[in-house]
């Protein structure tokens, strides 16, 4: 049994450093699970629909978040502000500047990795909790900064900014929530394969490196100041398109909204999903959408209370996420088939 | 000068306030690491207690000794049964159930309670004594209580065999272990000790920001900046930095033009983080080396 495990771990090392391949099994389960996401909007309400395009952006965010803390070991508390810097640019670019919706993504996207490259300088300085507190103030800033007086001519202050749900494109015969939700899919097929690329060569083991020992990777060669500030850059990028895809979602954005519950939601997202895996992320984003939402059928009276008996309770049962878990399961079948 | 000394008092109250629950989250950070990220919500949710002990007609300090009392149960049961299960999983692990008992408690209290913004009394006289102009009398009576909170937990730390216990079982889990301390149950006591300890600024800071569900959040944060300020494994910086933060605060609020009261939560972040750009473990904290 033990040797069996070795094994599969040498030819997961091995796997890892030739660039991983998805075997035929695993590319059979994506088709599966990409054909089922094509078919949801058929199957469900608009407004089901609409709770799935929110959470597959949630997706693209917690995945932005699980490359910095996941794969890369730094802690953030303060993704919601890169979040609100991607809703912003998309919501400015389209209501004052007519720009079209899809246009507004790699706006927000090179904004952010911008503002998360020149964010990553000074945490360089710091780490674990002193990089989450830095994060965190970013976090509480956010809203505060997004009210400040002098810039409401763009950000139109307390009330934010109200722009239009695109159209299906083409004349297509199907709803805008369902074109929205169409649209955002492809977008997160899009950026989630540029995460597996990015995460599975040299990049990837660089930053693990990192994360798992930073004196021995600079040792070994890795830059490791470049990496960390430009992995922050490529996080925020992520979570900025997320945000760009809210705003369109939501056709509004508000300073409020984009409180330190909103970080603090994505980092629950991150480690309930499951920490640096890529698929996880997809369980984060459910978890996010759909978590607050049964805990408001078991209770109408305290559904938060709820929710935090769910975090509590998936921490006891599924230390390593929902991901873990399944990788769990699926070791455990494969070893008793192996066995008889 | 007046205007000056009035906001330098009162940021030295809010720092008291924010230097009691610095103390109890360094408490359970020097035991295990780990910030609790729910500290502010105990303290908020024993302050209810207290409410609600008053409300029952039991006199100020009666109320105020019994709610302590209640929190430091509280503590020890909390750290038995929903924080024991997942040590030594994964500091982030521990991040979502500290998060998972922030809502809990934030929810529940809505729940009993309700959302409604509620008056606190302050048990201290109208009139300040000595005459002083300069600090309101509440303000006067929490800077007194944070020092006797701050003096007996020093005494209590220094003096008592529980304390060393504490301390040692702290600092080196193991030797402590092998001299018969049982160092599962100190840290349950840490946890109580802190509950108690931020109950007192929950009740402290009650009369001032009014008792609502969330009345806590921004303490715990400016708790947590100046517990990093002053190095957050240690005790005395953490109360220096939430002193230092609580005046800093005030006064930039007062006296830097654009900043006003909006932002001056952020433009008192940001000069945190800048010292911690400069110096990494705080003003006080030691840098702590590491064998590879």
């Amino acid at each position: 049994m033990a040797g069996d495990a070795k094994t599969v771990n040498a030819r997961e090392l091995a796997a890892l450093a030739s660039g991983a391949k998805l075997s035929r099994r695993q590319l059979i389960g994506l088709a599966i699970v990409l054909v089922g996401a094509i078919a949801l909007p058929w199957f469900v309400t608009d407004y089901r629909t609409f709770q799935f395009t929110l959470a597959v952006i949630y997706a693209i965010a917690v995945l932005g978040l699980n490359i910095l803390t996941g794969f890369n070991g730094q802690f953030s508390l303060g993704h919601g502000a890169f979040y609100a810097i991607g809703a912003y640019t998309a919501a400015i670019m389209m209501s004052q500047w007519g720009v079209a919706y899809y246009w507004t993504l790699p706006a927000a996207g090179a904004v952010c990795l911008v503002a998360g490259f020149l964010f990553g300088l000074p945490a360089l300085r710091l780490e674990g909790l002193y990089l989450a507190l830095a994060t965190f103030a970013l976090a509480v800033a956010t809203p505060q900064i997004l009210k400040y007086d002098p810039i409401s001519p763009w950000t139109g202050g307390v009330q934010g900014v109200t722009i239009n749900k695109p159209d299906a494109p083409f004349g297509l015969p199907i709803s805008q929530d369902a074109w929205l939700y169409y649209f955002s899919l492809v977008v997160m097929v899009i950026v989630f394969v540029c995460a597996w690329n990015l995460l599975r060569g040299r990049t990837g083991r660089a930053l693990k490196a990192i994360r798992d020992n930073p004196i021995a990777a600079s040792a070994m060669g890795v830059n490791t100041s470049l990496y960390k500030s430009l992995t922050f850059g490529v996080s925020a990028l992520y979570t900025g398109i997320a945000g760009a895809l809210g705003a369109i979602a939501v056709q509004f954005v508000a300073p409020d909204t984009f409180n330190f519950f909103l970080s603090v939601t994505f980092l629950v997202g991150v480690v309930i999903g499951g920490l640096a895996s890529i698929p996880g992320a997809i369980f984060g984003g459910l978890v996010i959408v759909f978590i607050p939402n049964i805990a408001e059928d078991v209770s109408q009276a305290a559904p938060w209370a709820i929710y935090g008996v769910f975090l509590i309770l998936f921490m006891y049962f599924m230390p390593t996420g929902i991901w873990g878990f399944i990788r769990l399961l699926y070791a455990k079948f494969a070893r008793r088939r192996r066995a008889g | 000068m007046d205007l000056f000394l009035q906001q330098t008092f009162s940021g030295l109250a809010f720092g008291g306030i924010y230097a009691c629950v610095a103390l109890a989250v360094v408490m359970i950070y020097q035991a295990t690491d780990h910030l609790n990220f729910a500290q502010g919500e105990m303290a908020m949710f024993s302050t209810y207690i207290a409410y609600s002990l008053l409300h029952h007609g039991i006199p100020y300090w009666w109320a105020f000794l019994l709610a302590l009392g209640i929190s430091f149960v509280g503590g020890v049961l909390v750290e038995r049964i929903v924080v024991r299960p997942v040590e030594g999983t994964g500091v982030l692990n521990e991040v979502i159930v500290f998060i998972g008992l922030l809502v809990i408690f934030n929810s529940l209290a809505g729940w009993i309670w309700d959302y409604t913004i509620k008056p606190f009394p302050s048990p201290f006289p109208k009139q300040v004594p000595f005459g002083i102009t300069f600090v309101g009398p509440h303000e006067f009576g929490v800077i007194g209580i944070t020092l006797v909170v701050l003096l007996a937990v020093f005494l209590f730390f220094r003096y008592t065999q529980v304390g060393l216990a504490m301390r040692a079982a702290a600092q080196d889990p193991a030797s402590a272990r092998l001299v018969g301390i049982r160092v599962g149950w100190m840290l349950a006591l840490g946890w109580g000790l802190a509950a108690a300890i931020g109950a007192v600024a929950g009740i402290m800071v009650a009369p001032i920001v009014f008792l609502e569900p969330n009345m806590m959040d921004g303490i715990l944060l400016y708790a947590f900046a100046g517990a990093l300020l002053g190095g957050i494994g240690n005790p005395v910086g953490a109360v220096v930095g939430s002193l230092i933060v609580g005046v800093v605060e005030n006064l930039v609020g007062t006296y830097v033009p654009f900043v006003g009261s909006e932002l001056k939560l952020s433009v008192a972040l940001v000069l945190i983080v800048t010292v911690l750009v400069f110096r990494p473990s705080g003003l006080f904290g030691q840098v702590v080396v590491k064998r590879v």
